[in-house]
């Protein structure tokens, strides 16, 4: 087995699956990041909890990719074998974790978005995609609901927990606009009834986050500029950083197995 | 940061199948109640140990003082006679 670059060649379908992958496996990527350093010993638990639950999307989903590529990859090859272009997952997600509140409002911003998507994509005319967010849709109801329990809590808490949240709030925002578009790969596969329409989920996202930031006494900044091409991979500089980490070992040791 | 104010501890609750009473598990700290119960969820049910979660502040739990324990419980020890275990149970009973 070679340790170079692949680059996936799946059809519209495969590669919108893959994108979703991506966003699990990076967010939960991000969230093991915090084993050993969590603020405590029940939050380290709920993080990797998370970290699991997203992995276990990501998993499905690959290999779901894989299976419509048939082109001999597996889920480990697509996770550890492509490079940062190649990856299609939302700009949000290779946040680093910075401090508790800004882990947190991360989660906030696309667990609020990753829940009704789910809810959605269980009623896709692909058979696969709605099984996989039958699982997913529960799981993020529950990202969801742990998240903004923290926001509220460190949004009115103290001062200098409130000055944080909402820093992290201020900083995040600009990832948030590519949630919702849909380009010309996608577009279709939302005509099919295949994939969710990201338009449809604005709104509820919108709804669930004010209810948040109103008792949590965050202000939620305007929409201004918004950063695009996560999906069609123009990343920022820490994926490279994370995707190096993650990808060490199979790139060290290619094929390697517990 | 948390250590500043330490968390209050909240003793967990597990209902394991329908029907069944809460049995204590174990504890854990958390700031509040809401944040409580999820944390009892993440630290206890992670293997699929339960579907009913309780949590109560320990602060709230009255307990006996260990050192009245020969008062409190050493008299029942001679009383074997309060354990069912002498009574014929006729066998139409069945399994009691």
């Amino acid at each position: 087995m070679a340790s170079s670059s692949i680059v996936f060649a799946g059809p519209p379908l495969a590669q919108y699956a893959l994108r979703r992958a991506d966003d699990a496996l990076l967010l939960g990527h991000r969230l093991s990041e915090w084993c050993g350093q969590a603020p405590m010993l029940e939050e380290e638990l709920a993080l990797a909890n998370i970290a699991l639950d997203l992995i276990g999307q990501a998993r499905l989903l690959y290999a779901y990719a894989a299976e419509i590529e048939a082109a001999g990859h597996d889920e480990d090859q697509l996770a550890y074998l492509r490079d940062a272009q190649h990856y299609g997952n939302l700009l949000l997600v290779e946040q680093p974790n910075g401090d508790f509140a800004a882990t947190m409002l991360r989660q906030l911003l696309y667990s609020a978005y990753a829940w009704p998507y789910w809810q959605a994509m269980e009623r896709s005319a692909d058979a696969t995609l709605a099984a996989i967010a039958a699982k997913a849709a529960k799981e993020c109801a529950y990202h969801h609901r742990h998240a903004a329990l923290w926001v509220v809590r460190l949004g009115d808490g103290t001062a200098e927990s409130h000055r944080r949240a909402q820093q992290a709030l201020d900083d995040l925002w600009m990832f948030t606009g590519e949630m919702f578009t849909a380009d010309a790969l996608e577009a279709p596969l939302i005509t099919a009834g295949i994939a969710a329409d990201p338009a449809l989920l604005r709104p509820l996202w919108q709804a669930s986050l004010d209810e948040t930031f109103a008792e949590a006494t965050l202000i939620a900044p305007a929409d201004g500029w918004m950063q695009q091409g996560g999906r069609a991979g123009r990343h920022g500089e820490h994926l490279g950083h994370l995707l190096s980490e993650m990808q060490y070992l199979q790139r060290a040791h290619p094929g390697v197995v517990w | 940061m948390m250590s500043e104010h330490p968390m209050p501890l909240w003793e967990v609750f597990i209902r394991s199948r329908t029907g069944q009473s809460h049995r204590h598990v174990g504890s854990l700290h958390a700031a509040d109640a809401a944040l409580a119960l999820q944390a009892a969820r993440d630290v206890y049910t992670r293997r699929g140990e339960g579907n009913s979660i309780w949590v109560v502040p320990a602060a709230s739990i009255t307990a006996s003082d260990p050192a009245e324990r020969g008062m409190l419980f050493e008299p029942a020890e001679s009383k074997i006679y309060r354990h069912p275990t002498f009574y014929t149970i006729p066998d139409d009973v069945g399994h009691m």
